[in-house]
Formats: structure tokens, sequence, C-alpha cells
């Protein structure tokens, strides 16, 4: 264990229960879930918790705010997703879409590292946000490549089909087909891309990391050239972003703007990143999964919250599912404030 | 007298549109350890940045063992052998004693018989070795400053006044590391305002007023001259004990 997790336990009991309930919910998923909804949540968690690490990798681990994260997370959901479109459903096609993604993904954030990364912190988020705009306006115009606002739907190959069958015969009740077959290939991605981000933030580039996070003069003293390592870590944290959107463009069988590149998407990876904890990955963990199953099951909570409160005066109307954001927004700020080191943090301090 | 491994030739410092340093002319020898004292604001602390290029020189040269390094970047003095341990120690709060000292050792892990001598001097940094650096006191921030310093062997140390807020104890301690690293070879260049300090170990000493070096000296003769000392400080060793 020590190895797997690279000596960084979550050093709480509740939160080692928490982590220990949702890796085992998200590998048994198909088999506990009936329905699409289930399925698609557990699915999402596992890719945002991979894009939420990578992102904690820069603001908690270095302390760079960047806003084109999403714009890395789209060039791996359009670079598979394009390359699946155009050279056809094979695994080629797989390979060569990512290869171009990740190469594209990386030299882009090593040309706006070395570019911004030696001017002011509020500089490079700018910069980071001008390019990361014109990165989705040129997905939205470039209609004939990426099919513009509407993006593309493509067919993945045949072990991935939905009408595939792995097993002839159910397992457990559940028919193990081409969807069971791409959600376990995302699950097992996802958690060896966490533990590899484990691995990095615990080994001795990791640790200079958080020496420049804390005080960058200081870690310049020491001998450390803290441009190239933040350098570094860009990429790294890109490659990440572009490893998650391909799983999501596998998952999803389709790419388009709203779902890689859309801004609300990178508000999302702040918000779970706060929510979570920022510098320890277990938070990136428990805020995506938070926040996923807050926006995916809200509604439906509030709907039966309303239905039981029926007859009393004002609760139904605010407990109305149409209010769901109002609620989601309640619930980030009481977070904030009850949590102002993010879920990992307190629970961390409450176990000391 | 020894030859020397530092050298600042008229070296003026600019920090926005302020002329901080107007021209220090400064000589550390191998070896031996050289008090800078003056005034507050005198421009100790920014001669010590200016040698590690956190401040860069708007003219002037610093020679570092016979190398111009007047132009190089912070990373690049630092791997030349020069350590610097800053005002406001600047550890590394949310990592571990272990991972500070680490961090500092650019050579590989730290050495265990460095570690051991280190221990000798500083003995709470082995019981706090695995905790969280920000959990330390201040007098065990500045003990952990030094020692990530001294982690390994380096040509020469610039100390921003480090016995400032420090109980007695934990000076005298000091007192001990430093007379041991002078022993061992290692140049160190000072900023010290606690005067019996600067006097127990000082060899040579320079003193800044208006951003020059206005007096040069063996420490040991300033020590034992008052009115100097009154003259160029505008106190006594006397009053400072």
């Amino acid at each position: 264990m020590e190895t797997i997790l690279s000596g960084d336990y979550p050093r709480s009991r509740l939160l080692t229960a928490l982590l220990g309930l949702l890796l085992a919910v998200l590998a048994a998923a198909p088999f506990l879930f009936d329905g699409a909804q289930a399925i698609n949540t557990a699915a999402k968690i596992c890719v945002f918790v991979v894009l939420v690490a990578s992102y904690d990798l820069l603001l908690g681990y270095t302390g760079i705010v960047s806003f084109a994260h999403t714009m890395f997370y789209g060039l791996g959901g359009y670079g598979v997703g394009l390359a699946l479109y155009s050279w056809g459903p094979s695994w080629g096609a797989v390979a060569g879409g990512l290869a171009l993604a990740l190469a594209a993904g990386v030299l882009l954030a090593l040309g706006i590292g070395l570019f911004s990364l030696r001017v002011r912190a509020i500089f490079f988020a700018m910069i980071t946000l001008a390019v990361a705009s014109a990165f989705a306006v040129l997905a939205a115009q470039l209609s004939d490549v990426t099919g513009g606002e509407d993006g593309r739907s493509f067919r993945v190959p045949e072990l991935l089909r939905p009408g595939f069958r792995l097993v002839a015969e159910p397992v457990l009740g559940t028919t193990i087909n081409g969807r069971v077959v791409t959600y376990y290939i995302v699950f097992a991605s996802a958690l060896l891309l966490f533990l590899a981000a484990l691995r990095v933030v615990n080994s001795p580039f990791g640790r200079v990391l958080q020496a420049i996070r804390e005080n960058e003069f200081r870690a310049e003293a020491l001998g450390y050239r803290t441009v190239c390592y933040r350098t570094a870590a860009n990429c790294l944290a890109a490659g990440m972003a572009v490893l998650a959107g391909a799983l999501n463009a596998l998952w999803l069988r389709y790419t388009g703007p709203e779902t890689t590149l859309s801004f609300t998407i990178m508000l999302d990876i702040l918000l779970m990143v706060v929510i979570g904890g920022m510098g320890t990955l277990y938070g990136a963990a428990i805020g995506a999964s938070l926040l996923i199953l807050a926006q995916s099951y809200l509604q439906k909570l509030m709907a039966v919250a309303a239905q039981a409160t029926e007859g009393l005066p004002l609760l139904p109307q605010l407990l109305h599912p149409d209010r769901w954001l109002l609620w989601l927004g309640v619930l980030f700020v009481t977070s904030v404030y009850f949590f102002p080191s993010g879920i990992v943090g307190r629970l961390r301090a409450a176990s000391r | 007298m020894a030859e020397a491994l530092l050298t600042l030739e008229g070296v003026h410092t600019h920090i926005g549109q302020y002329h901080i340093l107007q021209g220090v002319d400064l000589t550390v020898p191998r070896g031996g350890l050289t008090v800078l004292l003056g005034r507050n604001g005198a421009g100790k602390t920014t001669t010590l940045r200016t040698i590690m290029g956190l401040w860069k020189p708007s003219r002037g040269r610093v020679t570092f063992a016979g190398r111009d390094i007047a132009g190089l970047s912070t990373p690049d003095i630092a791997r030349a052998g020069i350590a610097y341990v800053p005002e406001a120690m600047g550890i590394f709060s949310d990592l571990t004693v272990a991972e500070n000292m680490t961090l500092a050792a650019r050579r590989g892990p730290p050495d265990k018989a460095r570690l051991d001598w280190i221990f000798a001097f500083f003995p709470a940094l082995r019981r706090f070795w695995s905790q969280p650096a920000g959990v330390l006191s201040g007098g065990q921030k500045q003990m952990l400053a030094i020692a990530r310093a001294v982690v390994e062997p380096r040509a020469l140390i610039l100390v921003d006044e480090p016995t400032k807020g420090i109980a007695p104890a934990i000076i005298d301690n000091m007192i001990g590391a430093f007379a041991e690293l002078k022993r061992e070879g290692t140049t160190i260049l000072l900023v010290e305002q606690n005067f019996r300090f600067a006097a127990a170990l000082g060899d040579t000493v320079a003193v800044m007023d208006d951003g020059r070096v206005v007096h040069r000296d063996r420490m040991a003769a300033l020590a034992a001259d008052e009115a100097a000392q009154t003259r160029l400080l505008g106190l006594t060793l006397d009053a400072h004990q």
C-alpha cells in the first residue's frame, strides 16, 4: 500500500472510509446500478477525478492559476474524437488521435509556460484565459473540421460499442457489453492516472513544486530554476487533462465545445478543487464526486423533499427542483465557510 | 590577509525608483567570518540580496571565486556554492523538517554524519524531523533555516540577522555552529545587529551607511574601540550587553 499510494495516506479514518467507499462504488458501478444516469455519473466522476487532480497539480501544489485547463481537456476530446471521425473506428485512430492531442497539448503548455510563467501570476492567468477563449472560438468557427457548435459524434472501435458482448451470459445480472468495457477502461485509466499523480506530488519534483508555491524566491535561492519546474508542472497537468478529455470523448462517443471547452467546466473544476481541498489529490476525488453527484441528483432529491413537505408554507416552493442551482450555490458557500481548507483539510485537521 | 573569496566593486542597486546601494566596495576573505554592520536602512540586506541575484545590480562587479556573478540568475549563484539564510528565514511551512533539509541538499539525500553534526547544535530538528516545519517555534525555524544552508558544505554562506527575536540559549548554540563552520573552512558573511554575537564570531568587519561601506577593520579592533563603535553605529558594545 505504501508503494501504491506513494506514502501519501489519507491521514483520517473518515476520509479513508469515504475514499474506500468511493473506490468500491466506482469499481462495481455497472453491477450496482441500473439505468444510464447512474453509470454516466460514475464515468463522469472517474474523468473529473483525473481532470481536477491535474488542475490541483497546478493550483494546489504549484500555486499557478490557469484558465486554460479546459482547453487541454478539449484537445484530448477533439484529438480522439476527430481521429475516430476522420480515420474510422479503429484502435489506431484512438492511439493516433491521442498521441497528436498529447503532443499538441504538451507543446502548447510548454509555449504558454515559457512565454508567460516568468510574469506575475495575474498576467499568467489572463494569458491562459485569452488563449483558452481563442481556442474555444477556433473550435466553434472551424466547423468543417470540428463540427462547430454541434460538435462531432463518432463511432468507436467494436469492443466499445453497446452492441458488443464480451461474455455471452450476463455476469451477476449485468450484460458485459461494450459500454461496460468502456466504463472499465475509463475507470482503470482514471485510477492509474490518479496514482501516477500521487507519485508525482510525493516525489522530489513534487516537493520542489510545493516549495515554489510557498516561497518562490527561497526555492530559487536553494538553486532551483523555478520557471523550469513551473513549466514542467504546466506540461504535466496539460498532459493529464488531455488524457481526461480523451477518456470523456470515448465514453460519450461525442466531442463538442459544450462538453469540453465551456467556461462552466472551468468553474466546476475550480469549485471541485476548493471544496475538496487544495493541495491534496484526495480532495480532487472528494470534490469532483460531491459536485457531480449534486449536479446529477440534487434536482431529484429536491423533488422528493418538495413532495414530502407539501402542505407546509413556503418550503415546497423553496425546495422546488427548478431552484436546484440556488441550493447548489448554498451548498458551495456553506462548504467554503465551514471547510476553508477543503473537506480533506478539515477531516485531516480533525483527526490530529 | 587571506585571499578574497567574494568582492563587490562599486556595486549600485536600484529598487524601483530608490537608489539603495550607492557604490558598495566589500571584500570577504576566504575561510573567515565577515560581519556587516550598520544602522537600519544602511543597505545590509540589499547587499546580501544583490550578491544572491535577488536584486540585480545596476552597476558594478560582484566576483565570487574569480568569477563575475553579477549577471547570473539566483539558481546559478546558489549552484556556484553560495547559500543564503534570509532574515525572514524562508522555511517551507507545509513541508516537514526532513523535506526542507532534503530540498536544500542538492547532491542527493543529506549525509547522515552531516545531519548528526547539525543535530548536535540544533537538537530540536531531530525531535521535529517528521513534523511540518510550520509547527516549529520562531527559534526552531531559525535553526532550520541555518541547518538548511549548511546541510551540504558550501563555499560561502550569507546570513541575515540570525539572532533577531531568538532566545539566548539558542544564540549560544548558533555561536557554536558558526564557530564550527569556520573551523571547517566555510566562509561566512553575516549581517547582524547583535554586537555581542558579531564580536564573538567575527574576524573582519565592514560597516555600512547610506548604501556604502564606510569602515573596514578587524572585528577585534572595532570591539575594543568604543569611540569607533559610537561614531559608526551610534552605540557601544557595552550598550548591547
